[in-house]
């Protein structure tokens, strides 16, 4: 990664979750919950972790990501404006009419390649796109951003087998593990513990951090392939709703939208944040 | 077909390194040559059809020209978010390939059974759909989706009709083959069906009623104009389809011609009617009992035409 091109995670994860306020309020939309659980993962990615160049955003050497809980693009979207993709002020149109911001992220706008929103397909695009580099013994990796909901699906579970069968050591799974689905816990849905051993016994290389741990994400991300011949899986623990208390570990604020009082209190917390 | 199929991918997989064949774990026997000619062609995703579909977009977003393949409504029905979503939505270009369309697995049960996949796929926007009714449509087909860019599905059935082509001839996708000069009536047919309208058509010529038979290979995009003609020259159009008449072969020329402002002298679907093919037995067999068979065309015209079926012996 070229150092010139990287932005400081901290300042950056700060301006995700400003621009994340603003969107799913101004527009709306859901989700905030989802975008402030992933926000640090998403920030030290395009802080500088992913190999990515607005100024080339087809690049066949880029790195690729594809966020496969799609439902938190308002936070993709922030990061790659941030990173020069498009311009900020684009993110006022998130979820207005005629916007190419849909809720769930959109391969519409550069530096996006997959457009995802139903849960289960992100692993498998991009267990694809690693095949794909294997076969040419291309250099740059694939990550997929995963919610712990979406291991509920099997599909997930298909491509788990999948990358592993076939030593997809490009290939970089990140889920997001703040243990809120939908409409209520994990554990009170379909209980995913014990979830490393899972991704230990699919043949995975498996390793758990704070999600919010910029440093340690960092390490962790430029550690993998985090064993040899294996693909890499960071389970990153995660506070829905991380930076503004009263959305912090609540289902509720998985749909809610931030308003009035709700809006500004949510905007003074996340302003003082360093 | 199946052979067809794998004959020309196998013909085409060293001038096409792009090229790449994903199969849900079935062709026992059948790929297997192809296979060990082109092991980085060559991929067998399990069965697991959802992720074998966002595999294929995933390659084929990486450059690649990518074939599923499996057996029925494996590589459609199961994966339909898949393919709707990961390779339509991207205009990926993947190949979605079905190995025994209609009722081609008539003994093994409803299953396998694919027989409402043309109303479906059909439906999904970029989609080209192509349903052969012999083997040199089914080997032309092949051919053209390698390098044909974008969604498109192959329907390929275990029965064909017989190849009877005219000199020169050339496939051309999107376009009806009009395998029989007639003026009566126009039998549509798609798939390897048409063998059951040739076989009627014959019976009809004999009673002094000559049929236009059309080979409809390609059900998306239709070619109305064809149809319209047919329509307009014949004394009405049967359509006839292994498959569901909600949305098939019939549906679609119901549409177009409705749309065209063109209206045959009579129009009659034949295919399940709100039915699951439910009872076992041959292809053959099955066509009798779902009155898909040569006879029942053939009672189905002299009915239209106002003359006695009994002639049929």
């Amino acid at each position: 990664m070229n150092t010139a091109m990287m932005l400081d995670s901290h300042v950056l994860a700060k301006r995700i979750r400003l621009h994340a306020l603003r969107m799913t309020s101004a527009g709306g939309g859901s989700h905030i919950g989802a975008i402030l659980s992933c926000a640090d993962i998403l920030a030290v990615l395009y802080g500088g972790v992913i190999n990515v160049d607005s100024k080339a955003p087809e690049s066949p050497s880029r790195d690729r990501f594809i966020l496969s809980k799609g439902h938190a693009g308002g936070g993709l979207y922030a990061a790659l404006a941030e990173r020069g993709f498009f311009p900020v002020e684009k993110l006022q149109t998130h979820y207005q009419d005629g916007s190419e911001l849909s809720g769930h992220v959109s391969h519409k706008l550069p530096g996006i390649d997959v457009s995802t929103g139903a849960l289960g397909h992100g692993l498998s695009i991009a267990a694809g796109m690693a095949y794909a580099g294997k076969l040419r013994e291309a250099r740059h990796r694939v990550y997929c951003l995963l919610s712990d909901g979406e291991c509920d699906e099997g599909s997930t579970w298909e491509a788990a087998l999948f990358a592993s069968h076939h030593r997809l050591t490009n290939l970089v799974a990140i889920v997001d593990y703040n243990r809120i689905q939908g409409i209520a816990p994990v554990a009170e849905v379909l209980e995913l513990e014990p979830f490393a051993d899972k991704w230990i016994s699919f043949g995975w290389a498996v390793r758990e951090v704070d999600g919010h741990d910029h440093e340690a994400l960092q390490r962790t991300l430029e550690a993998a392939p985090l064993a040899a011949g294996k693909p890499s899986c960071i389970i990153a623990h995660t506070t829905k709703g991380k930076g503004v208390s009263f959305m912090e570990n609540s289902v509720l604020w998985h749909y809610r939208i931030p308003r009035g009082a709700e809006f500004d209190a949510a905007l003074v917390e996340l302003e003082a944040r360093s | 077909m199946r052979d067809s199929f794998v004959a020309v991918l196998t013909e085409l997989a060293s001038q096409h390194p792009e090229l790449m064949l994903l199969t849900g774990d079935l062709g026992f026997g059948v790929l297997n040559s192809y296979a060990a000619g082109f092991p980085r062609q060559f991929l067998n995703a399990g069965v697991a059809e959802q992720n074998m579909s966002g595999l294929a977009a995933g390659l084929a977003l990486e450059g690649h020209c990518v074939f599923t393949y499996s057996i029925g409504n494996f590589p459609t029905l199961r994966c339909l978010e898949q393919i709707r979503n990961d390779i339509c939505y991207h205009g990926a270009n993947v190949k979605i390939v079905c190995i025994g369309g209609g009722m081609s697995y008539g003994p093994v049960g409803f299953s396998h059974h694919a027989t409402e996949d043309l109303s479906i796929l059909r439906s999904l926007p970029g989609m080209l759909v192509l349903s052969p009714s012999d083997l040199w449509e089914a080997a032309e087909a092949t051919r053209y989706l390698v390098t044909h860019r974008g969604p498109a599905y192959l329907r390929l059935d275990k029965s064909a009709a017989p190849v009877d082509l005219r000199f020169g001839e050339s496939f051309r996708p999107g376009t009806i083959r009009t395998v029989r000069e007639g003026s009566d009536v126009t039998l549509a047919a798609t798939g390897g069906i048409l063998e059951e309208a040739l076989l009627a058509a014959d019976t009809l010529s004999e009673q002094g009623i000559f049929c236009r038979v059309l080979s409809v290979h390609t059900i998306k995009p239709l070619d109305t104009e064809t149809l319209a003609a047919a329509a307009s020259e014949t004394g009405g159009i049967i359509s006839i389809e292994e498959h569901a008449v909600d949305g098939g072969l019939g549906g679609a020329i119901a549409e177009s011609l409705m749309e065209a402002g063109v209206f045959p002298g009579f129009f009659v679907r034949m295919g399940l009617r709100n039915t699951f093919s439910s009872v076992i037995g041959s292809q053959k067999y099955l066509r009798t009992v779902y009155s898909l068979d040569a006879a029942s065309i053939y009672r189905t015209v002299s009915a239209k035409m106002g003359f006695p079926a009994e002639v049929l012996s």
